[in-house]
């Protein structure tokens, strides 16, 4: 069982992970905001409790593969893997930058660790499967997670990679959908309506869990029960704020595609700092 | 004759033999891809997808990313034409080496219309940085390119044709990514230099053959849209003084494109296409299509002798 403590580190580790996407987004001048702050309790818990890697050997073998499907959400993904050590947090800041590893979208051979090429949505859980598969043969015993948002799900190559998945019954892959319900010309269900997300998944073969995705034991819990189903992939739906952590801009779908300014930041950072105290006292 | 994409099936199922590592993604269309025999010998290398191009893509690229050698099989049309932006990130940009096999591509497909004739596939594919581009002219070479493709780490597409077509090349034939073949050389220095691709070379010797008493032709074998042999090609043309290039496909971001784009910056010389000019093809006899379109021995030599006559003006 995980220990309060430890729930307590994690919960740290994404605020500190917040506070380190505020300020590469603005150090950027761009980027997206509303996806990155409501992803990073599950980039925490991944990074630093279920993902079996090294970040000194990123190249290692046997590590669990993250694949991120939907790229626009990767300073989260950057942020985390500085702060479990992959590279100097510094080197967030250079988020964007001529010449940076960390591109907008991100990019495998730019980055070790970074796993996959991805931006243009509706690609990644294709390529997770066919990852899956290919270590399947093989008898690979690591995991493959892919992670998307909801928007993606407009996407009819996600719904063949769905289909492929569950016909080919990839047990070893789980895919979590970001369901924080905004894309970026609105809510999802006004833009294009997707509900009913888990009875879809459960028809093209899927095992679905529903989870609250800033609750790190239920983030915890769902991939263990995930890694105990051998006959289907599995599929959290994660529901989550967009903006968590930052009162002003939760929910706000105009969040989604703009970064601070200068202002905005010094405000959610100090925001995000009082959440320190929060998570502290909680845990006492 | 014989059907380039036997070829491609011949060298697959050596390759199933040879590398464990060789997996074959088929989007429904396992016959006429020409990966059934290697669906029947290793069932448990071979990956249904259905008719989702689109998803083969991407789950080839990470089949790649595993560390498999992965093909993919479909028509041009659809792969690299449906899928050409999951080709783009997922396999180019990713820069895995994934091999798309494009079958029934030019005119050729016949009778099924210009829906299932792709003319578009090597521009689509020769503008992605990190993907190699062949497209065989027979059976044999296309089971060398298909060899040669597995051997390559890189992503690489190899354009295949629906009919049979002659046999121009002898398995003793040296097949070398990037490196073209000289298939025809008058006896005393040249006036033309022909650049073909794929199964149409073959109407480029007829036209040579034709013009043997009046025109001195050399023919290359062009299997290697990018990377072009520039050594090769700037080395005759310069010779020849002028230059005619033959596809079945359309002249904007073809072989033609990609000479002219050369000897532009090089050695600028007269220069004559043969290939589909901003048309859709339609429904027909592949002889009567190569013949409407203006791809027949008769079109090529009298495009050889256009671009001699433009020489001396």
């Amino acid at each position: 069982m995980i220990t309060d403590s430890k729930i307590k580190e994690i919960e740290l580790k994404a605020e500190a992970i917040r506070e380190t996407v505020v300020e590469m987004l603005l150090a950027a001048g761009s980027g997206h905001t509303a996806g990155p702050l409501g992803m990073a309790d599950i980039f925490a818990t991944f990074y630093f409790y279920i993902l079996n890697h090294d970040p000194k050997n990123p190249q290692w073998p046997e590590r669990d593969r993250l694949m991120l499907s939907n790229g626009h959400i990767v300073p989260v993904r950057y942020a985390a893997m500085a702060h479990a050590g992959y590279f100097p947090v510094e080197e967030c800041l250079t988020l964007r930058r001529f010449g940076s590893r960390l591109q907008g979208h991100p990019e495998r051979e730019r980055l070790p660790g970074m796993e996959t090429t991805s931006g243009p949505l509706g690609s990644g859980l294709g390529q997770a499967s066919g990852y899956a598969y290919g270590a399947r043969m093989d008898g690979a015993k690591f995991r493959v997670y892919c992670f998307m948002s909801d928007g993606e799900q407009d996407a009819g190559n996600t719904w063949e990679a769905a289909m492929f998945a569950g016909a080919n019954k990839l047990s070893n892959l789980t895919a979590i959908i970001d369901r924080n319900n905004i894309q970026i010309n609105g809510m999802t269900e006004d833009v294009m309506p997707l509900e009913n997300l888990r009875a879809k998944y459960e028809a093209f073969g899927w095992h679905v869990l529903e989870i609250d995705g800033h609750n790190v034991s239920a983030i915890i819990s769902a991939v263990a029960q995930a890694k105990a189903i051998y006959e289907k992939p599995t599929l959290i739906l994660a529901h989550t704020i967009p903006g968590k952590g930052v009162k002003e801009i939760e929910f706000d779908y105009r969040w989604h595609g703009k970064a601070p300014n200068k202002e905005e930041a010094a405000r959610f950072l100090k925001e995000l700092r009082t959440l320190k105290g929060k998570i502290q006292s909680e845990h006492e | 004759m014989a059907h380039t994409r036997d070829g491609f099936g011949r060298a697959l199922l050596e390759l199933g033999e040879q590398n464990p590592n060789v997996v074959a993604l088929c989007a429904d269309l396992a016959e006429s891809t020409r990966m059934l025999a290697f669906k029947e010998k290793y069932p448990e290398r071979y990956i249904e997808m259905g008719v989702a191009e689109q998803n083969m893509a991407t789950v080839a690229s990470g089949l790649a990313n595993y560390g498999k050698i992965p093909f993919m099989a479909s028509y041009a049309t659809f792969s690299p034409g449906r899928n050409n932006e999951q080709i783009r990130t997922t396999i180019s940009l990713n820069n895995l080496g994934v091999k798309i096999v494009g079958s029934h591509a030019g005119l050729s497909v016949g009778p099924d219309g210009a829906t299932h004739q792709a003319l578009e596939d090597i521009a689509l594919m020769r503008v992605q940085p990190n993907m190699t581009v062949l497209s065989p002219c027979d059976e044999e070479e296309a089971y060398k390119a298909t060899l040669a493709a597995a051997a390559h780490p890189g992503p690489v597409y190899i354009r295949l044709a629906r009919e049979k077509t002659p046999i121009m090349t002898a398995k003793e034939t040296p097949f070398e990514i990037g490196k073209a073949n000289v298939m025809w050389e008058a006896d005393h220095g040249s006036e033309v230099v022909v650049f073909a691709t794929g199964p149409l070379l073959h109407n480029a010797l007829l036209a040579a053959k034709e013009l043997e008493h009046a025109v001195p032709v050399v023919v290359i074998n062009i299997h290697t849209i990018k990377p072009l042999d520039a050594d090769t090609i700037l080395k005759y043309a310069k010779e020849a003084g002028a230059v005619v290039t033959v596809e079945e496909h359309q002249i904007a971001g073809g072989l033609g494109s990609a000479v002219a784009e050369l000897l532009a910056t090089n050695s600028p010389l007269p220069t004559e296409f043969i290939g589909v000019r901003d048309q859709f093809g339609q429904s027909g006899e592949p002889k009567e299509l190569i013949e409407y379109y203006g791809m027949a021995p008769s079109h090529i030599a009298a495009a050889i002798r256009k671009a001699q006559a433009r020489k001396s003006t």
